[in-house]
């Protein structure tokens, strides 16, 4: 892959999101979190349930959830506009037509009492200022697109398979083609013929329009299917990135290689599996030094003190950890 | 020797508004002792129904249950009872399975109250001692469900299956709304249990990697009925049905050196409601002939213990 000479499209810098309550105190979601994503490929954020790859996500499109959430600091660089400078009204100008999104859960991510045409209609309006016959026409060919026939136009959701809805946000998302697209697990909640449907789908328009991609996973075979690179998240810090081919190969973290030891392989069954013990750290009473550190079968006096930096172990590979480890 | 558990010809039919929907339809099978016997299939094929029907949470429509030689289809009152504590279920859902007002302790006490005759003492000692079983320290036997994670609650469903020493047991997507490392050690802790109680499994599962990881033997289910059933090794070294062909090749591996060829699907699954003649699948086929709208694939051995629904195997 020719990724080095492109150039990036977006850039997060030391991103720190928390949430507060009055219950629970501050719970910090992302921690420092830098990436960049070049033109044209796409990243893959993998990690747990509370890893806070969804905030970082939503600070992207500047969605955290107001007043408990809040972006502590950070840089979001997309074309050279810090996001998280812009007013209110152009940001909304760039969401949905430059940066769009594809949910999680297609059953609560539209409208359940619009039809599926009109909800794709209503972002062409928005952005490209189409006249109502134009976007008609424009919602139809997205529906067939993304393989709907547009005969289905004015169903409403509840009369579309799990499948179909999905096909319905990601028809939604590319409405305005969009340079950069952020997909939040977009296949967890589909079974896997559909997955590889949808999967090779996204993987086909991406081709044909050249959007770049962040694409939110805890799943490591569809990071293998879709990502040029790939960042491993860990409590809200990036603790392994780099070329997903290179990190196949000479995973580094701990972390990242008990990941992968969790997973039951589909060619050899014999082996048994070996979990990583314990649990996710509670994000409002994070352990010092590295955050992984408690569940750390390397871990030594220095990780428990000392806060490792994420550092490049080889070209384009960096790895957060003091005694980096070989699989 | 009669085997452990026999299923023959097992029915479950639903009336809904469209007409008979057929959730689980003709389907035969047996399992080992001590073995596991997984069960794959998409959304809506009905592997849940079939698992519940199994321990008798639905009654069946038609067909046999033949637990070690005795006919168990229509069991009596007494008898079910009996019944309740040999088979229990773990359930896929610890968030919503769970009583939120039982404490670890009341959550693991009650199947005891109902199933043994114990005294208090012994009811308290058997909690700690299955607690310890399933991993779950001493200190939270006073936490609600609320306060644990989604691991440590599926442990205590475990342990609530667990308590009145039960032979077989159905694990409904036990692990599917856990995180990989929380779902290999629960996975783990399965099996230990496994081997030190001699149980029978039965591991229903949408997730392929892990069915070969835990299962003997795999039945394949497409829209209520078996499509394949083989021993897991076999089944995946030479699946024959096309749609276990396609599900297999449908799976995101983790595996840059392995790029496998994708039988991508047509369209989806088609209504269970009053089902056509003909093979179910035919319409997805890729290899469908005239003969698979027309005539209905029996299941068929064709080598010893591998079965298999399709006209053109």
């Amino acid at each position: 892959m020719s990724a080095e000479n492109k150039e990036v499209i977006l850039s997060v810098e030391n991103l720190s999101v928390e949430y507060s309550s009055k219950d629970i105190g501050t719970a910090k979601a992302v921690n420092g979190m830098s990436f960049s994503i070049k033109k044209g490929t796409t990243l893959g954020l993998v990690g747990e349930t509370g890893a806070g790859k969804t905030t970082t996500a939503y600070s992207i499109m500047g969605i955290v959830p107001k007043p408990q959430g809040k972006v502590v600091s950070g840089k979001i660089e997309f074309e050279g506009r810090d996001l998280r400078k812009l007013p209110e009204r152009e940001l909304r100008k760039i969401r949905g037509s430059k940066i769009s999104m594809i949910f999680q859960d297609p059953m609560t991510a539209l409208n359940p009492i619009d039809t599926v045409g009109r909800q794709i209609e209503e972002v062409l309006k928005l952005h490209d200022n189409l006249s109502h016959e134009e976007a008609i026409r424009k919602a139809g060919e997205l529906l067939e697109m993304v393989g709907i026939p547009s005969e289905r136009y004015n169903e409403y959701p509840h009369q579309f398979s799990g499948g179909m809805k999905q096909r319905v946000v990601i028809a939604i998302a590319l409405a305005c083609q969009p340079e950069f697209l952020i997909a939040d697990e977009p296949t967890t909640a589909l079974d896997v013929t559909i997955q590889s449907q949808i999967l090779s789908m996204i993987n086909e328009l991406k081709q044909t329009l050249g959007t770049s991609m962040l694409l939110i996973t805890h799943d490591l075979g569809v990071v293998a299917e879709m990502c040029d690179e790939v960042c491993v998240v860990y409590a809200g810090q990036i603790v392994e990135r780099g070329n997903f081919r290179h990190i196949y190969k000479n995973m580094a973290h701990p972390y990242t290689i008990g990941l992968f030891n969790s997973l039951p392989d589909l060619r050899n069954s014999s082996q048994k599996l070996q979990p990583i013990p314990g649990m996710m750290p509670d994000p409002t009473d994070l352990p010092k030094g590295c955050k992984f550190q408690p569940r750390c079968q390397y871990c030594t006096e220095k990780c428990r003190q000392e806060e490792p930096k994420l550092l490049e172990l080889e070209d384009g590979h960096f790895v957060r950890c003091f005694c980096p480890q070989k699989r | 020797m009669d085997s452990f558990l026999r299923v023959e010809h097992l029915k479950k039919y639903f009336k809904s508004h469209g007409g008979i929907l057929h959730a689980v339809d003709d389907v035969s099978f047996s399992i080992e002792e001590g073995k596991t016997i997984g069960v794959v299939g998409e959304s809506g094929c009905g592997k849940s129904t079939l698992g519940r029907v199994m321990i008798h949470l639905l009654d069946s429509t038609d067909g046999k249950i033949i637990y070690k030689g005795e006919d168990v289809t229509k069991p009596d009152r007494k008898r079910l009872s009996e019944l309740r504590s040999e088979m229990q279920m773990i359930f896929q859902d610890p968030y919503s399975s769970l009583n939120p007002k039982y404490t670890v302790f009341q959550a693991l006490e009650e199947p005891l109250l109902i199933q043994q005759n114990l005294k208090v003492r012994e009811r308290e000692e058997k909690v700690y001692e299955i607690m310890e079983m399933v991993g779950l320290a001493e200190r939270l036997v006073n936490t609600f469900p609320h306060e644990l994670d989604g691991g440590r609650r599926q442990r205590i469903g475990i342990g609530r299956a667990l308590s009145i020493n039960p032979r077989f047991i159905v694990c409904d997507e036990p692990v599917s709304a856990l995180d990989v490392s929380i779902q290999a050690q629960i996975l783990n802790l399965l099996q230990e249990i496994q081997e030190k109680m001699n149980l029978t499994y039965m591991f229903i599962t949408h997730d392929l990697a892990v069915v070969k990881y835990i299962s003997d033997k795999i039945l394949v289910m497409y829209l209520g009925q078996v499509v394949e059933f083989a021993d897991s090794e076999e089944l995946f070294a030479n699946p024959l049905n096309p749609y276990t062909k396609a599900l297999l090749s449908a799976v995101p591996v983790p595996d840059i050196e392995q790029r496998k060829e994708r039988v991508i699907l047509k369209g989806e699954v088609t209504s269970p409601i009053d089902p056509k003649p003909g093979c179910r699948f035919a319409s997805r086929c890729a290899y469908a002939t005239e003969a698979c709208f027309s005539q209905t694939p029996e299941l068929r051995e064709v080598s010893e213990g591998h079965w298999v629904r399709c006209v053109n195997v």
